[in-house]
């Protein structure tokens, strides 16, 4: 084989790869779009904050409003409820993170940081979606006195913390704050 | 049922106006070709325009009309912010409901929400305007193409003209002008040779000198409102121009250096035999 | 799918493997690497390629979209838009499956030109002519229906002259056209219906299209020459040497396709498609989308009624009857010549059908009214006198020129110029 060739070969060689590399990229920058059309789109991501009137809810009622397709519980519990919650030890817990997303992320999960915060702790307000797979928690079931979820056995304490069961995170709580005495805005 | 009628005839007058001579093409002018920001292989919007182009239809349009597929999160693409498209929406009163008791209630928009349309449904547009409903905005700029006729239609691929949306509203905010004479115009018409179906139409001249006052130095003149309104309901009908003409590039770059190396490839493997 | 003998031999314990419980890369090798194409194949014959191409890319469009699209009256023009302004990117999404109709036909209409040019529809490749006629047939049924999906003005309007149609065949045509509608006018039920068949046909178009394939690769290509392959030196392995002419091809046309998708999405739509549909209120206009233009000018170009015949139904059955012709031509050629090449007066007329062919569609815009009618009628007769009178006398009358004795000649011949080079290299199998 001459050098000749040889050069031949090498140039020959760089241009088909060349322009397999340029196909692979054609097909992957054409696919793009094809995947990124099935995230949640511009509407879907602006939803509405929601407004909830919880004036009328006394203390050990519930309601379930919907946020982004999904219950979310508000509860006013009762000293009782709220004193249960507090004698748990933090050892206790299975998922010893508050997962409140008005605080910081890694704070522990005592019952004030799992709550509206200081003075409203009787409120506490959680997306009603079992960490588990997702089906919604029966309010004032299970063993904890809180929540239960009835598709695989998952146990909450009126904190809305995961004590027993195969669910492995507490029922987040969504970045919420009261707009007035009475009114919260979720979102 | 009297609505209905009402609509009927209304829609006629229109077509109606059409059909009393046949043998003209209308509009009877066509519209002025002008030159819009957002032409071009790299057009971009003018934020500004844009800005001054939603002030003229908060103030002159929107009284008749809708646009209803914008919502207030949209108008970020003008400029604003957040906050000023909050502050914004919160101008506007929109129905929202059930409410726990199963009524329905009103409250400030939010950004999520889209512009509230003026009337509760195009029946009560109809009957509040004399029959003829004026038509929602949102799609308007692409909703109207005067035809453009041999051989310009052609050119139009290689200078790549897709304006005549806003040429023609432009065209026809400034075209009202008096009948000429023996022309008989229909009583709550408006004679204008830039409408397309017809000598006049039903919506009197919506626009006047320094009707909308500009703070960013703007003439306030009729042909600038005409044009910047022209230029936002474009956005409003084509709110995805601007990412369109830029992934354009970047795909023609890529496809035609592709077709390139293909070519010399092809070249390389036909280079043995003869064909 | 390859007439000849199989030159494929597993090479590694894997491909043995399934060789022999199911050789589909034995399928894969004999149809795309191994299977011997003429060597003087031309540009034109790419467009098979680019239109399994477009076939792929509507197909795929068309399912993301259906993930946002609501077959409803109430819902679906709001989908649309939705998928306009919120679905990300679904502007381009949509633009592409708009456009990628358009682009489709182009592509067959230059496919179905060259097969007319060089004779491809001649025995023994009847049967491969007649498949791509119903290819044809189902890519217009499956566009049409696509095009009521947005349902705006001219989606409602286009279905219901179409659907008109069948109301003028004699004593069932009301009923049949009821039948299609589910209703007494085009409303939800016909909406709900076109959106299935639209997300079916593609898929019938597509096994078409393997019956297509399979009969042109036992009949083999045609040629610009027209004379059949006749030793190994007319052949080259279809891999490298069609693979990257045909991928040069599509890439060109995709520069096309991504021109008009960036640049003038709405130039071949129409403005009155972005206005919602309303059934108590027609455009000034009614006119289909570009492909069909030149069909729509033989309908209307029969405004006199043909004995028993009354004009609507003498319009009905000249437009179906213009597509249905295609059916017969391979019958209707009696030349014993195959390419234009070498028959000066069927280049002509072909042309000439050519220039025609464009011309109907221009009118097919034009209203019916004034000169343009009996342009219309003129130009329809042409367009059938090619196919009935022309096709056939000009086959017994004309003298072609005198044919090569292969394609290696002819290619020896048109290359005498340049360099001579060895006889092709004989790497081909057939």
């Amino acid at each position: 084989m001459s050098a000749n060739e040889a050069t031949d070969h090498n140039r020959r060689d760089f241009l088909y790869i060349a322009t397999g590399m340029a196909g692979v990229v054609a097909v992957g920058g054409a696919a793009w779009p094809f995947i990124d059309q099935m995230r949640p789109d511009a509407s879907t991501l602006a939803l509405a904050t929601i407004d909830v009137d919880v004036s009328a809810i006394e203390p050990g009622m519930s309601v379930t409003a919907k946020w982004r397709g999904k219950p979310i519980f508000i509860r006013n519990r009762t000293e009782q409820e709220i004193e249960e919650a507090r004698q748990v030890p933090l050892a206790d817990l299975k998922d010893p993170v508050a997962r409140n997303d008005n605080i910081d992320a890694n704070a522990e999960a005592t019952d004030l940081a799992r709550s509206a915060g200081e003075g409203k702790e009787n409120w506490i307000v959680m997306i009603g979606s079992c960490t588990h797979l997702g089906c919604v928690p029966l309010g004032q079931a299970g063993d904890f006195g809180g929540w239960f979820c009835p598709c695989h056995g998952s146990h909450y304490d009126t904190a809305g913390r995961i004590r027993v069961g195969p669910a492995p995170t507490n029922l987040p709580v969504p970045t919420f704050q009261f707009i007035s005495d009475t009114v919260i805005r979720i979102g | 049922m009297k609505t209905f009628l009402k609509a009927l005839t209304v829609a006629g007058i229109a077509v109606g106006t059409a059909g009393a001579a046949q043998a003209a093409e209308y509009p009877l002018v066509k519209p002025v070709e002008l030159d819009w920001s957002f032409a071009g292989p790299f057009g971009t919007y003018d934020k500004g325009q844009l800005q001054r182009g939603l002030k003229v239809y908060r103030e002159a349009c929107a009284a008749c009309h809708g646009l209803e597929r914008v919502a207030f999160r949209n108008l970020q693409d003008l400029g604003y912010t957040d906050a000023q498209v909050r502050a914004l929406a919160a101008e506007y009163e929109v129905e929202d409901g059930p409410d726990a008791s199963g009524d329905m209630f009103t409250r400030p928009a939010i950004p999520s929400d889209t512009f509230p349309s003026p009337f509760a449904n195009p029946e009560a547009a109809a009957a509040a305007n004399n029959g003829a409903a004026p038509p929602d905005l949102s799609l308007i700029a692409k909703a109207r193409a005067v035809t453009r006729g041999f051989p310009t239609f052609v050119f139009d691929i290689f200078t790549q003209y897709a304006e005549s949306g806003p040429d023609y509203i432009h065209s026809l905010l400034v075209g009202y002008q008096d009948a000429p004479e023996g022309e008989e115009v229909q009583p709550g018409t408006y004679y204008n040779p830039h409408f397309i179906a017809g000598t006049a139409l039903s919506m009197p001249p919506p626009l006047s000198e320094g009707q909308v006052t500009y703070d960013d130095g703007a003439p306030e003149t009729l042909d600038q409102y005409a044009r910047d309104i022209s230029a936002f309901l474009m956005w409003a009908a084509e709110p995805k121009l601007e990412a369109r003409k830029q992934m354009g590039f970047n795909v023609m770059v890529f496809l035609l250096l592709f077709a390139g190396l293909i070519y010399l490839t092809k070249r390389k493997v036909w280079s043995t035999v003869e064909h | 799918m390859s007439g000849g003998h199989s030159t494929y031999s597993p090479q590694t314990g894997i491909e043995r493997w399934f060789d022999a419980r199911m050789p589909l890369p034995r399928l894969i090798h004999d149809s795309f690497v191994s299977y011997p194409v003429p060597r003087n194949l031309n540009y034109a014959y790419t467009f098979g390629g680019i239109l399994s191409l477009m076939l792929v890319v509507q197909i795929v469009t068309g399912i993301v979209l259906a993930m946002h699209y609501a077959a409803h009256t109430g819902a679906a023009f709001d989908s649309v838009e939705k998928i306009m302004r919120d679905v990300n990117s679904g502007w381009l999404i949509r633009y592409l499956h708009a456009n990628g109709a358009s682009m489709f036909f182009i592509a067959v209409y230059i496919h179905i030109f060259r097969g007319l040019y060089y004779g491809s529809y001649k025995a023994p490749r009847e049967l491969l002519w007649i498949l791509g006629v119903i290819i044809y047939l189902l890519m217009m049924a499956t566009a049409f229906m696509g095009y009521v999906l947005p349902w705006g003005q001219m989606s409602f309007w286009g279905a219901t002259v179409i659907t008109g149609f069948f109301t003028a065949i004699p004593l069932v045509g009301e009923w049949v056209q009821q039948l299609l509608l589910g209703g007494f006018a085009v409303d939800n039920p016909t909406l709900n219906r076109f959106f299935s068949l639209h997300y079916l046909l593609p898929f019938m178009i597509a096994g078409v299209v393997v019956l297509h394939v399979w009969a042109l690769h036992v009949t083999g290509q045609t040629n610009p020459t027209g004379i059949e392959v006749k030793s190994k030196t007319d052949t080259l392995p279809f891999t490298p040497y069609a693979t990257i002419k045909d991928a040069f091809g599509m890439v060109l046309f995709l520069v096309m396709f991504a021109y008009f998708v960036f640049y003038i999405p709405n130039y071949l739509g129409h403005a009155d498609n972005y206005i919602p549909a309303d059934p108590l209120k027609t455009p000034a206009h009614i006119v289909p989308e570009w492909y069909f233009l030149p069909f729509y000018a033989i309908l209307r170009a029969i405004t006199f009624n043909i004995g028993p015949i009354d004009s609507k139904l003498g319009g009905v059955l000249a437009m179906f009857g213009a597509i249905a012709v295609l059916f017969f031509v391979p019958w209707l050629d009696t030349s014993k010549v195959r390419s234009a090449v070498y028959r000066p007066w069927y280049k002509l007329f072909f042309w000439l059908f050519a220039i025609n062919a464009v011309f109907l569609g221009w009118l097919g815009a034009m209203p019916a009214e004034g000169i343009y009618i009996p342009l219309m009628q003129a130009s329809t007769l042409f367009y059938f006198a090619f196919f009935l009178i022309i096709m056939p006398v000009l086959g017994l009358l004309e003298k072609p020129r005198r044919l090569p004795n292969s394609i290696t000649e002819a290619v020896l011949e048109k290359n005498k110029a340049s360099a001579p080079l060895p006889a092709a290299s004989t790497e081909t199998t057939s």
